[in-house]
């Protein structure tokens, strides 16, 4: 049974209300809660470790996963692989995502290691979004690790979403695009108080018009650190763009330290990376329609990490 | 009605205290359209700047209606029904042209923001889902900045050149279009400008020069006064080479 804390949680991380049409998989606490496959996609426990294997048969359209992770008791450290098999010509959405409810002074960590094969021509919308509560000191910790393999003409969104409340965070996502794949990563990310978040990127273009696309955005407040790391390695003709923007605010720290490395001559990778403050123009331009100068801010913000 | 009242400015610059703007005293009137001009640097949009309250008087008041509004912040004025549209606007990365609209419009408006993008001569299906960002050229974004004035019932509308990156043409249909929409709310507009098309849409004009109010009336009155001193720079070349048959748009 889940109870009310586990509800809202789920609406966080996963925008469910209720029980999932379809496909899902409720892990909490370090235990699969509950499960449901459909015909066309299959949930299985691992049998060597703790996590899934979700098999999207090919062909399978329109048709989506749920597999959020709920953490609310202190002193957790829970580590799961799970492992996604898009089937060729698939066209499906991944809601992943972790919430944690740290009710006391221990730490709650969850390390969720997921690795990715999109087969031939299939697509796959991800969306994995973190976040963390609880009236303890306790930190709440989030560790992803996701790997993805595309192979000939797949394409798949990458929706990553940490907005409050995760005290220290390390992503790493890799991955490797095989002839005419293609990858978009979002990345929207605040931290406040003194979070601590560092995300990691590394994308190979092995395949000829392989594509894809980086985009960071993230607020910092308070004395919070971020460290932005995407690279974008191009090793056939190929097109890649990284994009790190950042609002920086009070006494916070952001690194923004995008590579990309060209290894063959018809290779086109470009990188942007900006860190700021709101400008000024902005808030004015907000209260002199009417807003108080904190709506201002917090419009602009909103806007910013839509 | 709008009054200032030895209304003076001074800013501390890099190289000292700089007095921008010296005793102003001027009364402007409701429903009145009034176009403020004057040499560069002469201190119009600091005086813009004074009425929006981003600047703050060194000494004087201001009135609105009756009230002292000296000491009242940006967001007061506004919700009192003061509105400036920027001579430079502002980009907002994620914020799309409609929510930016139906911020100007205030919470109790109803939704539709099209009108107001029709009346700067923007087609609303392609620009009400774009974001305010550097993907607008500057003129879009200027069209957008009047349309947030359109969008408000105000007292005092204030535009700082509204004209600059708008093709002249359109921008002739657009200053009848806000005349017309002002005039419903009684609105007193005030317009920064250069532009002798825009001058001649004025009940009265105002010329600010050295921080101060040189002249201040009709357009009958103050254009043969004005004209030497805004009058063009190019005017003996333009004379000279009349034969070019270049157009004058001043």
């Amino acid at each position: 049974m889940l109870s009310a804390i586990d509800k809202r949680i789920l609406a966080q991380v996963a925008d469910l209300h209720e029980i999932p049409q379809g496909a899902y998989n409720i892990r909490k606490n370090g235990m699969g809660v509950q499960r449901n496959s459909t015909a066309n996609i299959e949930i299985k426990a691992k049998e060597d470790k703790p996590g899934i294997d979700i098999i999207v048969k090919p062909g399978t359209k329109g048709e989506s996963v749920h597999i959020p992770v709920i953490l609310t008791a202190e002193g957790l450290e829970d580590m799961v692989y799970n492992t996604f098999e898009i089937g060729e010509g698939a066209d499906v959405l991944v809601v992943a995502g972790c919430g944690i409810h740290n009710p006391g002074s221990e730490k709650a960590e969850h390390n969720g290691i997921h690795e990715f094969f999109i087969r031939k021509g299939a697509r796959m919308r991800y969306v994995e979004k973190h976040y963390g509560e609880g009236e303890g000191t306790g930190k709440k910790v989030l560790n992803p690790r996701t790997v993805l393999h595309l192979e000939e003409g797949a394409t798949a969104e990458l929706e990553l979403v940490q907005i409050r409340g995760v005290d220290n965070t390390k992503r790493y996502t890799e991955a490797r695009l095989e002839r005419k794949a293609h990858l978009v990563i979002t990345e929207r990310m605040l931290t406040h108080g003194d979070q601590y978040a560092e995300s990691d990127i590394l994308i190979e273009l092995t395949g000829e018009d392989a594509t894809t696309q980086v985009i960071s955005r993230s607020v910092a407040q308070d004395r919070s650190k971020q460290i932005f790391y995407p690279r974008v390695v191009g090793q056939n003709k190929c097109r890649g763009h990284v994009q790190c923007d950042a609002i920086i605010m009070d006494e916070a720290q952001v690194r923004a330290i995008p590579e990309i490395a060209a290894n063959h001559s018809d290779a086109q990778l470009v990188h942007e990376a900006a860190i700021g403050k709101i400008a000024g123009e902005q808030i004015i331009k907000l209260m002199s329609l009417g807003l108080s100068e904190k709506e201002a801010e917090e419009t602009i913000l909103q806007g910013f990490l839509k | 009605m709008l009054e200032l009242k030895d209304v003076s400015l001074t800013i501390e610059g890099e190289k000292g205290t700089v007095e921008i703007l010296h005793n102003i005293n001027l009364t402007l009137e409701d429903r009145r359209f009034y176009v403020i001009t004057g040499p560069n640097g002469g201190g119009k949009s600091s005086l813009a700047k004074l009425l929006m309250g981003i600047y703050r008087p060194t000494s004087g008041r201001i009135m609105l209606d009756g009230q002292d509004i000296t000491d009242l912040d940006i967001t007061e004025r506004a919700r009192l029904g003061v509105g400036y549209a920027f001579q430079q606007p502002p980009r907002f990365k994620g914020l799309t042209v409609k929510e930016l609209l139906q911020l100007a419009a205030g919470k109790n408006s109803p939704g539709n923001v099209c009108n107001y993008l029709f009346d700067v001569g923007l087609c609303p299906q392609d620009y009400q889902d774009r974001d305010v960002d550097a993907s607008l050229s500057g003129g879009e974004l200027k069209r957008i900045e009047i349309a947030t004035l359109l969008a408000r019932k105000l007292k005092v509308a204030l535009y700082d050149e509204p004209e600059a990156g708008i093709d002249l043409w359109s921008f002739g249909r657009l200053t009848e279009t806000f005349k017309a929409l002002h005039k419903k709310n009684g609105t007193t507009i005030i317009i920064i400008s250069h532009q002798e098309r825009i001058l001649s849409l004025a009940d009265e004009l105002i010329m600010i020069a050295d921080g101060t109010v040189r002249e201040k009336g009709t357009k009958e009155e103050i254009w043969p006064l004005i004209m030497d001193e805004i009058g063009c720079v190019c005017s003996k070349d333009c004379i000279e080479r009349a034969d070019n048959n270049a157009e004058c748009n001043r």
